[in-house]
């Protein structure tokens, strides 16, 4: 039976299109069919962090409005077995997605996956709803910053609310906490919360800590899903929250300062 | 209606709809008015700066008028902006022209809330949490709140309102005016607490219950705070 997955956050620029592109990779290479979908009506970008902007000649649009065939826009990732990317329409807007629309490619979505990866845009108008009308499941990402937490409880009460699943009064849309950007050294210093004050405000289970990780940026400007960076810490992160979605007990990193060696210190102080 | 847009008028005449505040005079000779009205405005007076203000006589408009433009000053003096007056009589009308008030119709007041006699109750139960955004109203009786509460969300009660976990937003008990309801929470961090129309906002909590088990009650005009156990 497929499983659909909303990943959202409410606030812009926290990282959302990042871990779309990054766990529905990881379900991949774990052997899942996954597809992953740009619900970011008229600002598309996670064909641009898959590096498949060269690629795209119909969308998700075309298929709602244009009498596209979902074939024709579905685009295989050339690195993943079982991967594949829905891209949205830069030209459109969020008025372009129907309910009916997507409830018609969901249904054929789920017949031919494993995994529906549905990245939303941020806010929380029309087009976050749709994205996360048909979940099961949400990823909520977030970031240890105040503001970003709040949006995140805000997008918790819609999930509760504005679902399918809510209004068929099924089962609530299971949620789970991403927190990414997490800098152990400014947690320290006071000036980021802690993994347990966000635990302690949004009171749902914690999917993965990802750590701030400059690879994150450089691997999104190639665009390469940073879990397919072998050297990354993010791109570790991921992976363990990937196994934990798949329901396997791995232990939390990067939330306690590691033991550093001298020459890291030395390294450290010069960089 | 035939209105013509005349590109030369300088101005252009529109309806607007606004609600004013209204200070109905009871004695306007008592010698504690302005000390005791001194002494309301200075609670909030943030939303009283500046307001616009009628002055409504329906109950004095039996009496003889009084000098309409010194009490206009003395106002003044006090922040507000008496703009006119409702229901005069024809003396009191000449009074308020003299003083450069308009005289406005009767208006209309908001319903005024009876305190509904406390019923038997049956309570509300949330089982989950409370987000931002979200609103729970329990019309009848209790609210119980067995999850957090997050910024920005708003719960209410007819009756007491309780919430076994981090209250952090806005709760209101006793919506239908019964002053005995109470707030209980697990933890204090809300944004405003509020019973049967008395408010108190985060600002005002006393550093010893912030963040604490407490009870809220209400006494007279203003809440108390009192941390659990103690």
């Amino acid at each position: 039976m497929a499983k659909v997955i909303v990943v959202t956050s409410g606030k812009g620029g926290v990282g959302k299109t990042t871990s779309a592109a990054a766990i529905s990779t990881g379900l991949a290479q774990r052997g899942h069919r996954t597809v992953v979908i740009d619900f970011d009506v008229g600002l598309r970008n996670l064909d641009l962090v898959m590096g498949v902007e060269r690629r795209v000649v119909f969308d998700f649009v075309n298929v709602i409005n244009d009498g596209i065939r979902l074939n024709q826009a579905l685009i295989k990732d050339k690195r993943v077995d079982n991967l594949f990317i829905l891209p949205t329409s830069q030209t459109r807007d969020k008025d372009a997605l129907t309910r009916e629309g997507v409830e018609r490619v969901m249904e054929e979505l789920r017949a031919e996956f494993d995994y529906i990866i549905c990245d939303s845009p941020a806010g929380i108008e029309k087009g976050a709803q749709m994205a996360l009308y048909f979940a099961d499941e949400a990823i909520v990402v977030t970031n240890p910053e105040i503001s970003s937490v709040r949006d995140s409880d805000r997008i918790l009460g819609l999930l509760h609310s504005r679902s399918r699943r809510a209004e068929l009064g099924l089962d609530p849309i299971r949620a789970h906490l991403l927190l990414t950007r997490y800098d152990l050294d400014r947690v320290q210093r006071g000036d980021m919360l802690k993994l347990e004050d966000v635990v302690d405000i949004l009171a749902i289970p914690v999917l993965g800590v990802i750590p701030n990780d400059p690879m994150v940026l450089h691997c999104s400007n190639l665009g390469l899903p940073v879990i397919l960076e072998r050297k990354s810490r993010a791109g570790e992160a991921y992976r363990d929250a990937v196994a934990r979605l798949l329901g396997e007990q791995v232990e939390m990193r990067f939330v306690k300062p590691e033991r550093r060696g001298l020459l890291d210190w030395l390294v450290r102080r010069s960089a | 209606m035939a209105e013509q847009q005349d590109e030369r008028l300088p101005f252009r005449i529109r309806g607007s709809l606004q609600t004013l505040l209204a200070l109905q005079l009871i004695e306007p000779d008592h010698p504690r008015l302005l000390p005791e009205l001194e002494a309301k405005l200075a609670h909030a007076s943030q939303f009283y700066r500046d307001a616009p203000l009628l002055l409504d006589l329906a109950a004095v408009r039996a009496r003889p008028p009084i000098d309409l433009g010194r009490l206009v000053g003395d106002l003044r003096r006090l922040g507000l902006h008496p703009v006119g007056v409702q229901n005069p009589s024809p003396p009191w009308r000449e009074a308020a022209e003299q003083a450069g008030l308009a005289v406005f119709g009767p208006g209309t007041q908001p319903p005024e809330r009876r305190p509904r006699a406390p019923q038997a109750r049956s309570a509300m139960v949330v089982d989950r949490p409370v987000r931002g955004g979200e609103q729970i109203v329990a019309r009848e009786g209790d609210l119980v709140v067995l999850g957090p509460v997050g910024h920005g969300a708003e719960i209410a009660a007819s009756g007491h309102v309780h919430v076994y976990a981090p209250l952090r937003g806005r709760a209101f008990a006793g919506i239908d005016g019964d002053s005995g309801a109470m707030i209980f929470c697990d933890r204090l961090e809300a944004e405003l607490v509020s019973i049967a129309g008395v408010y108190l906002v985060a600002e005002e909590f006393e550093p010893a219950v912030s963040g604490a088990r407490v009870h809220i009650r209400r006494r007279g005009e203003a809440l108390v705070i009192t941390p659990c156990g103690a």
